[in-house]
């Protein structure tokens, strides 16, 4: 029995951890809330889960490289004010080419980030710190005080969070969840099947023994801070369809959500691991237990950023305590050999 | 009288460049009204900044500075809103920045969590408590003396806050730049494994340096509920990027070990000019923030530009 619990790979074991924590979380509430496990319950944390997610995906992979990357909402500001804008004068464009534009101009902000990181040789933490100011400020600037409404946004974009791509019995899966979905999908296969991909992973874990093994790391890093500004980019859609309503505080605050996601979905701060069905995990918890808050009447709602702050440090606590009685278990096992 | 750093020596020159345009081209610059304005619009920034560079050259980050100053700042208006006085009340608040900085301390100095980390999950978890004691109210209604401490002169036209920065400016200078402790906050910000082995008590003075951050950022909060008068569940958001800055700028090494406290005097001189300037100039605060940024990547960048441009023509 011992042998088979240790045969389970630990990451294994932390994604079978998240399960629980979240089962247990949606069980706490459905005893705390009357009718808290009904469709309306699943749209509402489904459909906000899908706008953190992509960010989420972006923000993973970032920290797999052992990086940060704070400026992601201010970037998801940026494309969902400019994409609305775009929108109001161009109407008729295609919904594809909309994704489109959104990921291209996140990824350009994403690239703004990774020159800097990559070949100025600034760490992430600065880069992004003054990006999360600039490009908020040019957000502000841009805008000229004004809002975008739904009533300037296409119909189909308005209607898009409402619509329901498929049903499994009672309950509706949301487009923007399918989209949401399928780009964490998507970058799960990538990195689970891409071979160049595995870079990620090796400087993350080891930045020094990557350079020597021929990985041209400045490349792999810009990479990522630009698929992480595409990513934040496809939030900012998400977030566009989902409120309509846009003004320069747009996607303020996700980057610490999407962190708080990535870092409870067992994706180590130090980089080198983790996973997106944990990112994925991750998103739902955080998002189920914010959307659960505030229809809880025993605390008031002002608890979501406190709670949030705990939920994050318990997450990285219990994991950084479970890899060091590893590593002693690993130790203690290469003594008896 | 120590010689200034090639940095230092930039960093002065700067600072007389933005003094010299502020002098030309804004003529309400040189009265005492805006002086004293200049240092007291971000002065709750510039004392954290002083306790923020020896956590940086220690190698450690503390970004829930700004949470725990908006946390103290709403812990006293709850307190006075409640009938408490107001001088338990400050107690009560210093007390929990000590808190706030021991718990910070022990998830990363005794638990070994990367500080980014830890004070980034309390960035948020402070912040929420702050929310949680103010709710979306703006608490005022503070005792006379308390407010008069903020916003009135102290012993002449000089206010609290600022002679409270001045002395702070000195006792951490001379602890980083003539003390035991100080000389240890910078070989452990060199090589954390060396001091280790040399014997260092590594965690004690980690541990030290999270407690006096928690200790002046609630104090801080304390000066900035008492300049505006009332506060708000939102009070210092985002000040940590200005604070960070100032610190970076005035050439400490955001991976540890090398910095000085003449530098960051210099550096926050020259943002206080620079946003004194752009204000009286009706450039807006976002404009301004942005400035700071772009000021934060390049006091950084540019370094780097230069080594790497004098590494390339000596293999050549």
């Amino acid at each position: 029995m011992r042998q088979q619990f240790a045969r389970i790979s630990p990451h294994s074991l932390r994604l079978l951890a998240l399960l629980l924590a979240l089962l247990a979380t949606i069980l706490f509430f459905a005893s705390q809330i009357d009718g808290y496990l009904s469709p309306r319950m699943f749209n509402r944390i489904t459909t906000s889960a899908a706008v953190v997610l992509p960010v989420a995906v972006g923000q993973a992979i970032v920290i797999m490289t052992r990086n940060i990357d704070l400026s992601v909402g201010s970037i998801m500001g940026v494309v969902a004010y400019m994409t609305g804008q775009m929108l109001a004068v161009l109407p008729e464009l295609h919904p594809v080419l909309v994704v489109l534009a959104c990921l291209g101009l996140g990824a350009v902000a994403g690239a703004i980030n990774g020159v800097l990181i990559a070949w100025g040789r600034v760490p992430s933490i600065i880069v992004t710190l003054g990006t999360l100011a600039l490009f908020r400020s040019f957000l502000v600037e841009w805008s000229d005080a004004k809002t975008i409404t739904t009533a300037s946004l296409p119909a189909w974009l308005v209607e898009l969070p409402s619509a329901v791509a498929f049903s499994v019995g009672a309950l509706d899966i949301r487009v923007t969840v399918v989209i949401a979905l399928a780009a964490c999908l998507l970058m799960g296969l990538i990195l689970a099947r891409f071979r160049p991909a595995r870079r990620l992973y090796a400087i993350g874990s080891n930045p020094d023994a990557a350079r020597m093994a021929g990985i041209n790391a400045p490349l792999v890093t810009f990479l990522a801070f630009v698929a992480c500004g595409a990513l934040a980019g496809l939030s900012g859609f998400i977030f566009l369809a989902k409120f309509g309503n846009i003004t320069v505080v747009a996607g303020l605050g996700f980057e610490l959500k999407s962190i708080a996601a990535v870092v409870v979905g067992g994706v180590s701060i130090m980089g080198g691991s983790g996973s997106m069905l944990g990112v994925l995990m991750g998103a739902l918890l955080v998002d189920t237990i914010d959307n659960s808050l505030t229809r809880w009447a025993v605390v008031s709602e002002f608890w979501r950023d406190a709670l949030l702050g705990m939920l994050i440090m318990a997450a990285v606590t219990v994991d950084t305590l479970a890899n060091r009685s590893l590593e002693r278990l690993r130790a203690a096992k290469g003594g008896e050999q | 009288m120590r010689i200034l750093t090639p940095w230092e020596r930039g960093l002065l020159a700067i600072f007389l460049v933005t003094l010299v345009l502020n002098l030309v081209f804004v003529p309400e610059f040189l009265t005492l009204r805006n002086q004293i304005n200049l240092f007291q619009l971000s002065i709750e920034k510039i004392i954290v900044a002083l306790i923020m560079a020896l956590i940086i050259i220690n190698a450690e980050i503390d970004l829930s500075v700004a949470s725990v100053m908006g946390l103290s700042a709403a812990i006293f208006g709850y307190l006075v809103s409640i009938g408490v006085d107001g001088r338990f009340a400050i107690m009560a608040c210093l007390a929990a920045g000590l808190l706030a900085g021991l718990v910070n301390a022990f998830l990363s100095a005794r638990l070994g969590i990367p500080s980014l980390v830890v004070t980034l999950a309390m960035l948020i978890g402070f912040r929420g408590l702050a929310r949680v004691l103010v709710k979306d109210n703006s608490l005022g209604d503070f005792p006379t003396w308390f407010t008069d401490l903020g916003q009135k002169g102290f012993l002449g036209p000089i206010p609290l806050s600022l002679w409270i920065f001045v002395i702070l400016l000195v006792v951490f200078g001379v602890l980083l730049h003539r003390t035991t402790f100080g000389r240890q906050v910078f070989i452990i910000g060199t090589s954390a494994d060396v001091a280790r082995f040399s014997g260092l008590n590594v965690a004690r003075v980690k541990t030290q340096l999270f407690l006096m951050s928690g200790l002046v950022s609630a104090f801080a909060g304390l000066l900035y509920a008492a300049r505006l008068g009332s506060v708000r569940g939102d009070s210092g958001v985002g000040f940590e990027l200005d604070i960070i800055t100032m610190v970076l700028m005035g050439g400490v090494s955001i991976f540890g070990g090398k910095g000085s406290m003449t530098g960051v005097v210099l550096s926050i001189l020259i943002i206080l000019n620079l946003r004194n300037g752009m204000g009286l100039m009706n450039i807006t605060g976002h404009m301004q923030t942005g400035v700071i940024g772009l000021l934060l990547i390049g006091s950084v960048l540019l370094p780097n530009i230069v080594s790497g441009l004098r590494g390339r023509r000596e293999t050549s």
